[in-house]
């Protein structure tokens, strides 16, 4: 009999970390009147068109099961805007998966494709999931570094050079999660380039998608060859400002979407259907609310990013999501102690770069999702902060 | 440009030319030359607060009256329209397709006040056939404004 003192708590687990800065949330919380910058979703409440759809919904008894896959309405309506949106054909009955937001779905597709010690190659910095999830689906994550100097885009021959028997996929977030980076069409050619020579697959989390500013996104699953060894993961939070709904999707070939399913039928179920019901509404008629918002995101976004050129926080120009990420180096001090010190000395919460990865170092994530007069408070204050750390 | 300066400005009065600059790309002194000449060319009219007068307990009377009308030689409904709007009571003045021709938002300090106004100044005008006054109950919504306590968008303070 083993002898082997056992934890509770499972060894891959054991692996992953709790974000480290779990006691610096906590100190935001409990600082009064401090302005955050940390957070990480729209300042806009639902439009009400789709609120109404919900509860219209729910007066109508809508509220049992659906189909695991999601409502077959709701599936069209999400082919019909993949088709127009980006001349994708994904058939509605074998090809897209209603996920509860892009969390689950970036869960399903590692679990679904990953067998033990495979290598999933992602940039660094990142989403704070990817990591985890490869992790616990018993994957390996390999992290690409990124920098600013070529505007936090990963490049195709630093992922070649990352290439094993053993890497089954390529994880990317673009527009990005902290550093609002958008990856060039030219760039994400060459990196399915490396997909297609190495039978690699890739995971593209597109929930910023819809929110680029001056430029075009490019999906992934646009590139020559690459419709069938794409994940496509996508959602309504960031876009339609529905964070709270829990509701994306992911779009791939019908052996992948076969294989999340199973994973998704028996842990999952399905979707919450009052959440399907506003999908349904938000893709029907919600574009103007998309582009109303990215409109005031772009206002918000200029205002910020000379703002922190300016108090001496060198920014580049970030052209997707809601986030700037600018360089704090020259403050001799490190993310953390910089986020940690804002806030104490002058109430001004942003999340510290290294949250995102080693190469996150060095940086902070502001999001500029928030009231102009609040953005214009928190510059004044931290330019008072950085003039009194400047080397 | 000027398009993007009034939008901005159509939802908040006081943004600040050099605010306005940073936002759309120009300089501060573009922005005042673009704003100073749509002041002078009346695309700007004037600048407003949207009051909810109800939460200082100042009460306010304001009526919807309907006005029919027989439309005059050459001018139409745009000389009675005339003598309607430049009566300072009348807060605003509509010509609308349908049963009646004028609709004119009147305010005043009682319900007397505007009756007064109503049955002295307005309806004698020449050329009115009739009108019909709603006076308002209760004001949910002004100029894209919901009165009373607005919804609080309630976010985690930091969320990755």
């Amino acid at each position: 009999m083993s002898t082997r003192v056992r934890g509770i708590s499972s060894q891959i687990v054991n692996k992953i970390t709790p974000s480290g800065i779990r006691r610096f949330f906590d100190l935001v919380a409990s600082t009064e009147g401090a302005i955050s910058l940390g957070v990480g979703e729209p300042d806009f409440a639902t439009p009400w068109h789709i609120r109404e759809a919900a509860i219209y919904s729910l007066e109508k008894g809508y509220t049992m099961y659906t189909s695991n896959l999601g409502m077959p309405e709701l599936r069209r309506e999400l082919a019909r805007y993949l088709k127009k949106s980006h001349g994708l054909d994904y058939d509605p009955e074998t090809e897209l998966l209603i996920t509860v937001g892009v969390s689950e779905g970036l869960d399903l597709a590692c679990r679904a494709i990953l067998d033990p010690d495979d290598e999933v190659i992602m940039p660094d910095p990142c989403y704070v999931s990817y990591n985890s999830c490869a992790i616990l689906a018993g994957g390996k994550p390999v992290m690409v570094p990124t920098n600013e100097k070529d505007n936090f885009e990963i490049g195709a021959a630093d992922i070649e050079a990352q290439v094993t028997d053993k890497t089954k996929a390529i994880m990317l977030g673009y527009p990005a999660n902290p550093t609002g980076a958008v990856m060039p069409r030219d760039k994400l050619e060459q990196i399915a380039e490396v997909a297609r020579r190495h039978n690699l697959l890739v995971i593209s989390d597109e929930i910023y998608g819809g929110l680029v500013y001056g430029t075009r996104h490019t999906c992934v699953a646009t590139l020559p060859r690459m419709k069938d060894n794409t994940i496509l993961l996508g959602g309504f939070s960031k876009a339609y400002a529905m964070t709270g709904w829990r509701l994306g999707y992911a779009a791939a070939s019908q052996e992948v979407i076969a294989a999340m399913f199973k994973i998704h039928q028996y842990s999952i179920m399905c979707a919450p259907t009052m959440a399907q019901v506003a999908a349904i509404e938000a893709l029907q008629s919600g574009d103007d609310d998309v582009a109303n918002m990215v409109e005031d995101y772009n206002r918000r976004r200029l205002f910020m990013v000379k703002g922190l050129n300016k108090i001496g926080l060198p920014c580049f120009e970030p052209k997707g999501a809601f986030y700037a990420f600018p360089s704090i180096k020259g403050t001799g001090l490190t993310s953390e102690q910089f986020a940690e010190k804002l806030l104490m000395e002058e109430k001004v919460a942003v999340v510290p770069g290294d949250a995102f990865g080693q190469c996150g170092e060095g940086y902070v994530r502001c999001c500029y999702a928030t009231s102009l007069e609040d953005i214009e408070e928190a510059l004044t204050r931290m330019g008072k902060f950085v003039g009194k750390y400047r080397k | 440009m000027l398009k993007e300066i009034l939008r901005i400005l159509e939802k908040d009065a006081r943004t600040s030319a050099k605010q306005i600059a940073t936002m759309t790309g120009g300089t501060a002194d573009e922005v005042s030359k673009l704003i100073k000449k749509a002041e002078a060319d009346h695309t700007i009219l004037k600048y407003k607060t949207v009051v909810n007068w109800d939460k200082v307990g100042d009460e306010q009377v304001s009526a919807l009256i309907e006005v029919r009308i027989s439309p005059q030689r050459d001018v139409g409904f745009d000389s009675i329209a005339e003598r309607i709007y430049r009566f300072p009571q009348a807060r605003s003045v509509y010509l609308l397709s349908g049963t009646y021709d004028l609709l004119v938002l009147v305010t005043g300090k009682t319900m007397h006040e505007v009756a007064e106004f109503v049955t002295t100044k307005l309806a004698p005008i020449e050329g009115i056939n009739g009108t019909t006054t709603h006076f308002m109950l209760k004001r949910y919504k002004e100029d894209g404004e919901i009165l009373g306590d607005s919804e609080e968008v309630k976010r985690q303070p930091v969320i990755l």
